[in-house]
């Protein structure tokens, strides 16, 4: 193995150069500790569809403040090009996200971190920003240039103000959503030239640590990919005196293991990512592998080697879950050979528990006229209901018939106790629907609205019309009850895993659940010849049967034109006279 | 336009018109027909070929290597189908789900408005079972479908076992775009319109369903298997659907592309398609090919479990394995082969099928007729219908319209509503008893309406009938016009019969003669040579006794229909085409 690089050396020559070319960004300067830190993580929990679930965790606190005129020029973990961003565009909080994929939840249980198919990207800016709107517009095209993404495509036709669904994670008490903007691309195809650009924002590449393992042969030969970068200001301490940065970057990745048969799975690290793992990255503080074996504490089902004692426990989604950890930072960890390639063998075996919530989505109706959303939401748990926030954003040519909006439940009729909604304006900014609704135990709560398809002006039309044209993914958030106590302290050292939604009461869990984006065909002209060929013969036709039809029904005669006035009168006179007329 | 404004040369062009009207009538008619009839022959047609770019330059290789297994399956299928009675819905269920699908079930049930006799159903209840094949990396948007019916007896085992063998098969491959929707239907059509139904949740038919739990998004195309014995000799691509309706022709090209590059014997309408075309015996088989087209087209029913899907815009086809006595054998492993190479294809599309044409006849698999090239032969026809009018009060022909409509409305509702009463007063069964009441109410029409116009006005004036006949050819041009650019095939055939009755018909002809021949061309009996025709064509003659029964038969399952899957022939015919009829029947008796 290649030769470590020595690593309390490092850190502090880096820690002196940025003392000296930023000391007002120093609180304490003269203690030479580094302010910033990183972590890698990765989860793997097998499903009990028999695939296998992969979720690699990146985080990078830092302890800057990128606002009020400082000029932060010395980067170190933190990368410089988000870091420009957040400062130039007064970025509060950034939330973006890049999937390949749906979320099977009935198959899979929930995810760690939800996202949507398609690019997903949700900013809260600093109350300080005057024109947020052009800040967004400008925002967008800077980091579709990092991402190598079409967010450039974000205008304000997709683009919404949602008043509730979407709260800060991080610190901060602003909530005017005047200052958020959420948008999201469900066309968007994430490939290699988006891992590319996520990879080089971690601090040690793709060259050491766990990013060794994100090669893209593997990672697009899946069955669900999506890859985010979260920004926001976080606590330092309990106490919350001083904040620092957060980015954090996950990767999730389910691996479908369809074997026919009832053997048992297997499944290895080279086998999934065709590498290895030799070394933890040498700039993280803290770099492990938990695999989830809550399903099997006796260990009968589950064989995982190399084997290993140190057992974790952790509140993930409301179930106490238990793992077991492999450190990377021990050399221990490597054994003898130096290189850790971990091996699990087991067997998929009973039905899973449903999950508390889940959506589907849907369009009703034949024909190009128009049609109706469906939107159901399954409330599974037994005896408790709870309230759900749904977040609609519906394209201007879909133009929603909000009269028709029923919510039921159990056959019955819901009354949302907030609905929040904002008509449409044709090619300018999309419907926005917003509702809480209280979802009975155990129920079907089913949203149905109607809509009319526009017809689009000719050049509005995509290159491939005949595709359809994507409405994109519902957004369910609620706070879910939960089966044990959930841990409330957001500052006590945990898995990154299971600190990203922050949690305010024990009782309950935050959850966001995306529903499948929606293909709709708009009434299309025939962009082709045969079109202007029936338009031309239409014309023709309708030519040659009005003049025959003239012919045959008209009858024309020769009429002498009538006489003038004074030849009319002269008439009368000699008529009276008992002449012959004129 | 000189020749119009012109008085001398109108006059003229009027008078040639007028002198020369009944040859230039006949000359059209003849020249209609003779189009027509020119279409099935191959220089005159077009060589079909892929417009779709994304099904065209693509290599697909098949490599379905499991038919024997999936005959297997087939056999097991039917055995459980024998032990349950009917849909083996749990076996199908954990088959479903061992081979890797998202399974789903959906019952249905549906009172049918009078017993079917054909199929021996009243009241209909049953299951669909449906799996689907999630693609990685997709989300949800769209979707294919292959179905094969669940048929009562020994039929269409090896069809389900050869969609669990593609589906185990699919289940393993990695290149899927699109979520592949793997279904069994019961009750073929019913179940099949329960389905699409429930996937696109709505209710034309009135038919009791429950929700579908999994969707795949948007259904870009399906394909409907029918299959029934372990090898065939050919298969058959049926393409007609409900209305008339037909699927793009790419679909059409691709099954030929595939069962050209497979080498499988393929055939539509259960012809195969032969090379010597400049002989008499090769155009007749032409001929044949393309009529048997027309007539089903013309019937406006589903001719296989795909004709459903056209009304959703979803573009499909049913291909039928027929097992004969020639040589010339394919197993199930070339089928699965067919079959995976044009999913594959259909994986590809990057949008619906809509390059190439919707309205088309094919007089071979390989050769079509555009749109362009049949309308003139109707436009000829329809051209006899212009000539024919001359103009001369209006409120006199009021009453025989009203009539007439009434007289079809009448044939519209009272079959279905009196099955009862009649069933009460004659010794008929309810199916017997709706179409004998239809046929009733057909020939009532005839003695009702000749003299209705002397209701009004006490008696037929010299002009009255010119009146009369000059709506009525007018009404006649437009609703032909309006069926022929829907369904063709229907429209052709209405005009073949009912533009001569239309063009010659006056009070002063023979009235016996002359009602003779109207009877002969009215709706009724052109729908009755058609059953003769059609099986003439298919190569199965009937005896006149046979042919009656099949009459009755075609009739109720034209009123089932209608009922079940909103087909509109029906109502066309009993609101719109008998009632222009009478009109025309109604000038014939107007002294």
């Amino acid at each position: 193995p290649a030769p470590k690089p020595n690593q309390p050396t490092s850190f502090e020559a880096t820690a002196d150069k940025e003392d000296t070319s930023a000391p007002e960004t120093v609180v304490q300067s003269s203690v030479p500790q580094p302010k910033d830190d990183f972590q890698e993580e990765l989860v793997i929990r097998p499903l009990h569809s028999g695939d296998i679930y992969a979720s690699f965790q990146f985080r990078t606190l830092w302890e800057t403040d990128f606002m009020r005129g400082n000029k932060v020029s010395h980067y170190r973990l933190f990368p410089k090009s988000l870091g420009q961003v957040i400062s130039k565009f007064s970025v509060r909080e950034l939330h973006i996200s890049f999937t390949q994929g749906y979320w099977r939840t009935m198959q899979w249980g929930q995810p760690f971190l939800p996202s949507p198919p398609g690019a997903e990207l949700w900013v809260w800016f600093q109350d300080s920003v005057t024109d947020v709107d052009g800040t967004w517009k400008e925002l967008t095209n800077v980091l579709s240039g990092i991402f190598c993404a079409s967010l450039n495509f974000i205008d304000s036709t997709n683009t919404v103000q949602p008043s509730a669904s979407f709260k800060p994670l991080g610190i901060g008490n602003v909530t005017d959503h005047r200052f958020l903007r959420y948008a999201t691309l469900p066309r968007e195809i994430v490939c290699t030239e988006n891992l590319t650009p996520w990879k080089k924002l971690l601090p040690c590449g793709s060259k050491a640590g766990l990013a060794v393992l994100l090669k893209s042969e593997k990672l697009f030969h899946s069955s669900f990919h999506s890859q985010a970068v979260h920004i926001r200001p976080v606590c330092q301490d309990w106490q919350c005196k001083t904040t620092s940065w957060e980015l954090r970057q996950t990767l999730n990745v389910v691996f479908d293991l369809h074997t026919p048969g009832q053997g048992k799975l297997e499944w290895s690290l080279f086998k999934m990512f065709s590498r290895t793992l030799t070394e933890a990255c040498p700039l993280a503080s803290s770099s492990k592998i938990y695999i989830d074996i809550t399903d099997d504490p006796q260990g009968e089902q589950f064989e995982v080697s190399p084997a290993t004692h140190l057992l974790s426990q952790a509140m993930v989604l409301g179930d106490r879950r238990t793992f077991s950890v492999y450190d990377l930072t021990q050399q221990i960890t490597f054994g003898t050979v130096r290189s850790l390639n971990l091996l699990i063998r087991w067997k998929s075996s009973e039905d899973m528990l449903r999950p508390l919530l889940h959506a589907e989505r849907y369009v009703a109706g034949y024909g190009l006229q128009t049609g109706e959303i469906h939107t159901l939401m399954y409330n599974n748990h037994p005896y408790r209901s709870f309230p759900v926030l749904l977040l609609d954003s519906v394209p201007w040519y879909l133009r929603l018939y909000i009269h028709t909006l029923t919510v039921t439940s159990k056959g019955k009729d819901n009354k949302p106790s907030y609905i929040h909604y904002q008509p449409s304006k044709d090619r300018v900014r999309p419907h926005l629907l917003e509702m809480l609704v209280q979802l009975p135990p155990n129920s079907v709560t089913e949203v149905t609205v109607q809509f009319e398809r526009a017809l689009l002006k000719w050049t509005e039309y995509t290159p491939d019309p005949n595709h359809g044209f994507y409405v994109g993914s519902s957004v369910i958030s609620s706070l879910v009850p939960s089966i044990v106590a959930m841990d409330t302290n957001s500052t006590r050292e945990q898995p990154l895993f299971s600190s990203f939604f922050p949690c305010k009461e024990e009782s309950s869990y935050f959850m966001r659940v995306y529903t499948e984006p929606l293909l709709v065909n708009l009434p299309t002209p025939d962009f082709s010849m045969p079109y202007n060929v029936i338009c031309l013969t239409c014309t023709v036709v309708a030519v040659g049967y009005g003049s025959l039809y003239n012919l045959l029904t008209r009858s024309f005669q020769i009429e002498e034109p009538s006489p003038g006035l004074a030849k009319r009168i002269a008439n009368i006179i000699r008529k009276m006279r008992g002449v012959p007329p004129l | 336009m000189g020749l119009l404004s012109d008085p001398n040369r109108r006059r003229a062009l009027i008078s040639l018109l007028t002198r020369l009207n009944a040859p230039i009538c006949v000359v059209c008619y003849m020249a209609g027909v003779a189009w027509f009839m020119g279409l099935a022959f191959e220089p005159f047609t077009l060589r079909t070929y892929m417009s779709e770019n994304a099904m065209g330059s693509t290599m697909v290789e098949e490599r379905f290597p499991a038919g024997e297994r999936a005959l297997g399956t087939g056999r097991e299928f039917s055995a459980h189908k024998k032990k349950a009675g009917g849909m083996p819905v749990d076996w199908l269920v954990k088959t479903m789900q061992s081979r890797g699908l998202e399974v789903f079930t959906q019952r249905f049930s549906r009172r049918l408005p009078f017993p079917d006799e054909d199929k021996e159903r009243y009241m209909v209840k049953g299951t669909n079972v449906y799996g689907i094949l999630r693609a990685p990396r997709a989300p949800r948007t769209e979707a294919l479908v292959l179905s094969a019916p669940c048929s009562p007896g020994d039929d269409n085992n090896q069809a389900v076992g050869v969609l669990l063998g593609l589906a185990q098969y699919f289940r393993n491959q990695v290149f899927w775009a699109k979520d592949i929707i793997f279904l069994v239907n019961e009750h073929d059509l019913i179940g099949m319109q329960a389905w699409l139904e429930g996937y696109h949740h709505t209710n034309t038919t009135g038919m009791d369903w429950s929700p579908l739990q999994g969707r795949g998004g948007s259904i870009q195309a399906a394909l409907s298997l029918e299959l029934s014995s372990d090898v065939v000799t050919s298969l058959d691509l049926v393409l007609e659907g409900l209305n008339g309706q037909l699927p793009n022709l790419d679909l059409a090209n691709l099954f030929y592309a595939f069962c050209q590059k497979i080498g499988v014997l393929c055939t539509t309408q259960g012809k195969l398609q032969r090379n010597d075309w400049d002989s008499v015996s090769g155009y007749s088989h032409a001929v044949q090919t393309m009529m048997l087209m027309v007539m089903k087209q013309a019937s406006g029913r589903p001719w296989g479990d795909h004709g459903l899907f056209l009304r959703y815009h979803i573009e499909a086809a049913t291909i039928k394995g027929i097992n004969s006595f020639r040589q010339y054998k394919t197993d199930a492993t070339t089928i699965g082969r067919l079959l995976e190479g044009m999913y594959r294809k259909l994986n590809n599309l990057l949008e619906r099928l809509h390059q190439s044409y919707f309205f088309y006849l094919m007089p071979s698999l390989s050769h079509f007729v555009s749109i362009g090239y049949y309308m003139p032969a109707f436009g000829l026809l329809a051209l006899i219908l212009l000539l024919r009018m001359s103009s001369p009060g209006v409120l006199s022909v009021l009453t025989p319209l009203v009539i007439s409509h009434l007289t079809g409305v009448a044939l519209y509702t009272l079959p279905i509503h009196f099955q009862e009463i009649a069933v009460e007063h004659f010794p008929v069964s309810e199916t017997e008893a709706v179409v004998l009441t239809a046929i009733a109410v057909y020939t009532a029409g005839l003695a009702l309406p000749h003299n209705t116009h002397r209701l009004l006005t006490g008696r037929g004036t010299e002009n009255g009938w010119k009146v009369l006949k000059l709506v009525a050819v007018l009404y006649l041009a437009v609703l032909l016009g309006c069926t022929a650019l829907i369904n063709f095939s229907l429209g052709f055939i209405l005009a073949l019969t009912l533009v001569p009755v239309a063009a010659f018909v006056t009070p002063d002809v023979p009235k016996a003669l002359s009602a003779f021949i109207m009877v002969i061309l009215s709706p009724a009996c052109t729908l009755l040579f058609s059953v003769f025709l059609f099986q003439e064509l298919q190569e199965m003659p009937v005896s006149f006794l046979d042919g009656w029964m099949l009459y009755l038969s075609v009739i109720s399952q034209g009123i089932l229909d209608h009922a079940l899957y909103g087909s509109l022939v029906y109502p066309l015919v009993a609101l719109l085409v008998y009632p222009c009829w009478l009109l025309f029947w109604n000038i014939l008796f107007w002294k």
